[in-house]
């Protein structure tokens, strides 16, 4: 390294010296995602009939190598169908602490429904909040609990931190990420 | 109020003024160096804590407060306690002999605390004494990598400080004082000393970084190699003051450079046409100049790794000392058979002798030049990559050094 090489690098640092930093200020700004970054799942309905795809067959639970999923299904009433199927998930758990985001729950499923979304932002305080169920993944409920929890205390709207490039998969339907 | 007591508040009153003014540029220093660090890296850098991170400092001291001091079982608590505090002790008290300004110019006081006829002697031995710091913390912490750390720093200290000292030997023959003040007022006759030891101050320079522990001969702190080297069992107040002693010296090294090389307090003449004697303010313009000499070492961190250990040692003892005595002899030849300056007893009035000064730069300069243009094929001669096992050689001069 002569003394030449020195002063070439000392250029090169100082003309980074007056460039704009890359860096993404996140919370405040979006935080740029791929389609298919695995975060919190989703369940999806018909979407003609609004039916939930699921027909608590367990064989994500079968699936996960994580042993994060619990499925107890329920006989449909045929009058007023929760899914198409026979049965539908009376109750349908996904442990996030457990979870791997492998993404394996979703292939495993014959219908569809469970589909890992992009959403990311689920930091909270107790074990018990990290178990979420219908009511927090059915498709149409944006943000993870401690973001809804905290939307509903401030009286605001839920702010996802993130954009998602292209739009979200096709698999996630009736889903909208902020672009 | 008898006079001395007087002289003596007043001199406490100041060391405070130095002592507070260098621990709060400490901590600024700490944040501008992050910033600068982060954009170096095209990242912002601390951005959090209050308007432009402000606050920043204040909560990194907190926190070194209240942080958990740990105590080593093995450790001697006395020399453990003791060696952070001499290192900024001495580190403190180094700076304390700078003149940053002419004689009575600050509200009727002298802008330093001690000035001493023997002041670049005395500012050498005091910054040599923050190798007792470094060595007896690495000692006292009972642990085997802050006792490696701690020996391999004591050797590039004391190894840099003869280069260091050489160079700066023909500033000393030139100027014929040790007085800050009288090689201020040299400089502020002749022209700078960067002039007419362009060598030296090269010489100076690099010596100066390996001195004070920056990249890239930060080895004593070596994160990659010795943990964090004699600062590895150290935590909490006692590691903020060992940080504080190494940007300190950094302060100290910066104002050496500009009192030596570079006119000291003086500011350009060239002002005074525009605001009268505002060259001879105190204390603005020796921190302007410090400034640039501070960004110099971020910018260097930011730019050059660090080098290998006996890289280091070889830099020192091959080519910096030998330059450095060449460097003397260059100048005691010159001012024994060609030329100089006489100073007039008791003024500040300088006569020519023989041929002046200019040759002197102009030779000093072209040492430097050969030297750097030479750089690459003279490598050889000091850094040569030693023949180890067979295979290794090839490896050792195919990495290059």
């Amino acid at each position: 390294m002569g003394v030449l090489e020195i002063a070439k690098g000392m250029g090169v640092t100082l003309g980074k010296l007056f460039q704009k930093p890359v860096t993404v200020s996140y919370p405040e700004q979006r935080a740029t995602l791929q389609p298919r970054f695995r975060g919190r799942h989703v369940l999806t309905r018909h979407p003609g009939t609004g039916l939930e795809k699921c027909i608590g067959c367990s064989l994500c639970a079968a699936a996960c190598p994580a042993y994060a999923i619990y499925v107890e299904a329920g006989e449909n009433d045929p009058h007023n169908p929760h899914s198409p199927g026979e049965r539908y998930a009376k109750v349908y758990e996904i442990n996030m602490l457990r979870c791997i985001f492998c993404g394996l729950c979703e292939e495993a499923c014959p219908t569809g429904a469970v589909v890992l979304g992009n959403e990311f932002e689920m930091a909270d305080y107790r074990y018990p909040d990290f178990v979420y169920g219908k009511e927090d993944m059915l498709v149409g409920v944006e943000g993870s609990r401690p973001q809804r929890r905290e939307a509903a205390a401030k009286g605001e709207s839920v702010r996802l931190g993130f954009r998602v490039e292209g739009g979200p998969r096709p698999e996630l339907e009736g889903v909208t990420y902020p672009q | 109020m008898p006079d001395w007591l007087a002289a003596a508040l007043i001199t406490l009153l100041k060391s405070t003024v130095v002592i507070v003014a260098l621990l709060t540029g400490f901590a600024y220093m700490t944040l501008v160096e992050r910033v600068l660090l982060g954009r170096f890296q095209l990242r912002y850098g601390p951005n959090r804590v209050g308007p432009f991170a402000l606050l920043q400092p204040l909560a990194d001291a907190i926190k070194s407060i209240f942080k958990e001091d740990i105590n080593v079982t093995l450790a001697d608590k006395l020399v453990y306690t003791m060696a952070p505090i001499i290192s900024v002790t001495f580190a403190l008290v180094a700076f304390g002999g700078i003149p940053a300004g002419p004689a009575h110019s600050l509200f009727g006081e002298n802008p330093w605390v001690y000035n001493l006829d023997a002041g670049l002697l005395v500012l050498l031995a005091m910054t040599s004494m923050g190798v007792y710091g470094i060595f007896l913390g690495g000692w006292a912490s009972g642990s085997k990598y802050p006792m490696l750390g701690g020996l391999r720093s004591s050797a590039q200290m004391i190894s840099y400080e003869l280069s260091m000292g050489m160079s700066l030997l023909g500033v000393l023959m030139l100027v014929g004082s040790t007085n800050f003040q009288d090689i201020v007022y040299w400089q502020a006759h002749n022209g700078w000393l960067l002039l007419f030891q362009g060598l030296a101050f090269v010489i100076f320079f690099i010596s100066a970084f390996a001195e004070t522990n920056r990249a890239p001969f930060d080895l004593p702190e070596a994160e990659q190699e010795l943990v964090a080297g004699f600062l590895t069992e150290y935590s909490a107040i006692k590691w903020a003051l060992y940080q504080m002693a190494e940007y300190i010296s950094m302060f100290t090294a910066s104002a050496m450079m500009v009192t030596l090389f570079f006119g000291g307090w003086k500011g350009p003449q060239l002002l005074n046409a525009i605001i009268p004697g505002v060259s001879e303010w105190p204390i603005i313009w020796l921190i302007v100049k410090m400034a640039f000499f501070v960004f110099l070492f971020i910018w260097v961190k930011a730019s050059i790794l660090r080098i290998r250990y006996d890289q280091l040692m070889r830099l020192g003892w091959k080519l910096l000392l030998p330059l450095a005595l060449f460097n003397t002899m260059l100048v005691a030849f010159y001012l024994a058979f060609v030329g100089g300056v006489q100073k007039v007893p008791g003024l500040y009035e300088y006569h020519k002798t023989g041929w002046g000064l200019w040759p002197l730069g102009l030779l000093s300069l072209l040492c430097l030049l050969a030297w750097l243009a030479l750089g690459d094929r003279s490598r050889g001669l000091f850094n040569k990559a030693h023949p180890v096992r067979g295979e290794q050689a090839s490896v050792a001069r195919a990495g290059g050094d």
